[in-house]
């Protein structure tokens, strides 16, 4: 190559050539791209500033009317506030809760691969199903759960777990953390399996108790992975939709819709598809405004040591 | 480098998650109105229906092919599952093209036909299909948009109380009355709970099932007159729409539902509201005339039980609307607007006499063909004939009636009402401004 290069036309050949390449493998991605995600959203933006029943032409061009009802509408305001519960409701109990098992699954104890699969289970359930199975055991007065506990001579709610307002969002809350602790665990797992042995055995030497070695060595070296997981935690939350849609269908009396559930429920539902499209351009913003401050507050810390040496280089430039 | 890269990485799949999620909102657009039928001559057409197991589906496999024999025309039966269609049909709509509308198909009438016939997409049937109308007049009302006739209502079936004779006589109600009074009514509610029976099952969780409650309260309170006029002019303000909730909200207070009621579904499993009257942990539950068929479907036997009755929606004293008017609604044939005219000769045929008895003796649906109506085989569903056709008028579903969008708005402000978080004035207001907003 280098030698037939070496001419100017040859140079030129080969960097057109360079460029067919790329193009050539990128192409069949960005096609799918364009189709999959920027057409739809192209068409959500389209749709929302119009006010459309699902068939016939768009004629009806309302501005940002869609988005001001979204806005001023109390049911997607509250869907908001129970989106963020659930964001921050999902990492305050699953990280402590996820650590402590994974610190623990990560001994050398008798079932130790029987125990993870174990924790692991709940997350290979696909969503649908162990919707479906906590629905029933939620029951009231039927199900196992309000079983087991008139059996012990506890009161149960009335309306059962998921049939009280104020209850209702935080069974929600409980079954998802029954969900995805598995994914926080196995995560943390393959994040212990990158703490070099070694770091342990100086701390050991020098007397560090358990909780010192946790606190300085552990947690720190786990960082990275615990503010990944929490990132995809986040998005997880922001969208949320199966397990409320199956649970509770977004009620009782709107104390557990998110975004997902009201778009679906005034798109499909209603067929306001106008408002639904502003509905699901709103859900986007806010997720990647979310995306992007979470990037730059707290996933910055990892990559932190690139900026440095970016900004060393161009002193010296300068 | 590489954790940057990875960082940037999640902020990438992080959005596009997202955009995944707002992009299911998404749809094409198209036309269809007003342009001339090239099709008219076509010799085979498509038929969409919703009899896609047993007996029924054999019986409109053998009505097409009668129909073929006779005519030489081709039809194309799709025979699926009801929410499929449902959703299938919509995606074709959307589409707007005319080769993916079926030819032939169901319709549940009221403010979605409207819709449906604003964007052009049905065939006017007044003057094709004028014998047949003048035979089922009383049922055409609610698929009538502009005196125009866009769909052949061929069953129609009312909503009323499916009560467990067994409980009913094990709390010592001797007499149930065939339309109670409210009085009569509430003097169930309290001997069924004085003999621990939960009186009422209701889906509240999927909402209509609630606010078929409401609905009623409307017929009983409104003249027919009256909801109309309050459609085409969208003003809600009569006073008897208040009066709907108010009954609405005296019923709640008796608490006669069952627990958890407010995410009860409606027909899904043994501890919806259907299964809990199948497998008699309540006496009764307000449904409409496919509640036998749900009902045996959820038993263990899967056998419709024995212990059904029926009984229509209690009257007021003083009510405003007439007694003999039902809350219900049914299955129509309709006609898209590309369709050949073969199609509205098969949707006659399928209203004709003979066709109408074979589907009654298959107690597929409540006739609307007179001459059809004695011939249903099942006693239960019977029952609800002289009823259906005492005189009165089968006001449609509301949400149907108004179409999905007002509908939609008043079916959750009906489950805010059964919450205790909505009252009698929030419902007429959704409506008003949901129909404000359709204007």
């Amino acid at each position: 190559m280098t030698v037939i290069a070496r001419g100017g036309r040859g140079r030129v050949t080969s960097a057109w050539r360079k460029r067919l390449e790329i193009a050539f493998f990128v192409t069949p991605a960005l096609a799918l791209f364009a189709l999959f995600v920027v057409w739809p959203i192209v068409t959500a933006v389209q749709l929302s500033v119009f006010r459309w029943k699902g068939f016939g032409p768009l004629t009806d061009f309302v501005g940002l009317r869609n988005y001001l009802t979204v806005l001023g509408d109390d049911v997607f305001v509250d869907s908001i506030v129970h989106n963020l519960i659930i964001v921050g409701g999902s990492i305050a109990v699953q990280l402590p809760l996820g650590l402590a098992i994974a610190l623990l699954l990560n001994r050398k104890i008798w079932g130790q691969g029987l125990l993870r699969t174990i924790i692991f289970v709940p997350y290979v359930l696909a969503e649908v199903i162990a919707g479906v199975v906590w629905f029933q055991l939620l029951q009231p007065e039927y199900g196992v759960i309000d079983g087991l506990l008139g059996a012990v001579g506890l009161q149960t709610p009335e309306q059962g777990w998921l049939g009280d307002p104020d209850l209702a969002l935080w069974t929600v809350l409980a079954v998802l953390t029954w969900k995805y602790l598995g994914l926080a665990v196995i995560l943390f797992l393959a994040g212990l399996q990158g703490v070099p042995e070694e770091l342990y055995e100086a701390a050991q030497l020098d007397g560090a108790s358990w909780w010192q070695v946790q606190r300085k060595i552990t947690f720190p070296l786990l960082g990275p992975t615990m503010r990944t997981w929490a990132f995809l935690s986040m998005i997880g939350a922001l969208q949320l939709f199966d397990m409320v849609w199956i649970l509770t269908g977004g009620g009782p009396a709107n104390s557990t819709t998110t975004m997902a559930t009201y778009l679906i429920n005034q798109g499909t539902r209603s067929q306001n598809f106008g408002i639904a499209g502003a509905a699901s351009v709103i859900l986007f913003v806010i997720a990647l405004i979310m995306a992007v401050l979470y990037q730059q507050l707290i996933l910055s810390r990892d990559t932190r040591p690139d900026v440095v040496t970016v900004k060393k280089k161009k002193k010296v430039i300068r | 480098m590489m954790r940057k890269t990875r960082g940037a990485a999640l902020v990438a799949l992080g959005s596009t998650v997202a955009l995944l999620v707002s992009g299911c909102i998404g749809a094409g657009s198209g036309s269809n109105g007003g342009e001339t039928n090239e099709n008219a001559d076509a010799q085979e057409f498509t038929w969409w229906h919703n009899s896609n197991t047993g007996e029924g589906k054999a019986y409109y496999d053998q009505v097409a092919a009668d129909f073929e024999a006779e005519t030489g025309v081709k039809v194309n039966v799709s025979a699926m599952q009801h929410e499929d269609m449902g959703t299938k049909l919509q995606a074709a709509f959307q589409s707007g093209d005319d080769e993916q509308i079926p030819d032939v198909y169901m319709s549940r009438g009221g403010g979605e036909l409207a819709n449906e016939v604003e964007a052009g997409l049905v065939r006017d049937l007044t003057e094709d299909s004028a014998d047949t109308i003048s035979k089922i007049s009383n049922f055409t009302d609610q698929y009538t948009v502009d005196d125009k006739v866009y769909a052949l209502p061929f069953s129609m079936g009312i909503v009323g109380f499916w009560y467990n004779k067994d409980l009913f006589e094990a709390a010592g109600i001797s007499e149930v009355s065939p339309n109670p009074t409210i009085e009569e009514f509430n003097g169930y509610l309290d001997k069924l709970k004085q003999a621990d029976t939960t009186p009422l099952a209701v889906g509240a969780g999927d909402k209509w099932p609630a606010a078929h409650y409401w609905y009623y309260g409307v017929v009983r309170e409104c003249p027919f007159d009256v909801v109309e006029a309050a459609i085409e002019s969208a003003d809600y303000s009569d006073p008897c729409f208040l009066k709907a909730g108010e009954h609405l909200e005296d019923i709640i207070g008796e608490e006669p539902f069952n627990r958890g009621f407010l995410t009860t579904p409606a027909q899904s499993g043994p501890t919806s509201a259907s299964g809990l009257l199948a497998t008699e942990k309540v006496a009764m539950e307000l449904a409409g005339h496919w509640e036998p068929g749900v009902a045996g479907g959820l038993t263990e036997d899967g056998k419709v039980p024995d212990f059904l009755g029926w009984f229509a929606f209690p009257t007021f004293d003083g009510q405003g609307g007439n007694p003999a008017d039902q809350m219900g609604g049914g299955d129509a044939w309709s006609v898209s607007a590309a369709a050949p005219d073969a199609a509205v000769d098969f949707v006659n045929y399928l209203l004709s006499d003979e066709v109408q008895q074979g589907f009654a003796e298959r107690d597929m649906g409540l006739p609307t063909n007179p001459a059809a109506t004695d011939s249903l085989a099942n006693q239960t569903l019977a029952q609800l004939i002289p009823v259906r056709d005492g005189g009165g008028v089968t006001q449609l579903y509301l949400d149907t009636r108004l179409g999905q969008s007002i509908g939609g708005a008043m079916n959750d402000e009906i489950a805010l009402v059964f919450a205790g978080e909505a009252g009698p004035q929030d419902v007429v207001d959704a409506i008003q401004s949901a129909a404000e907003a359709e204007q």
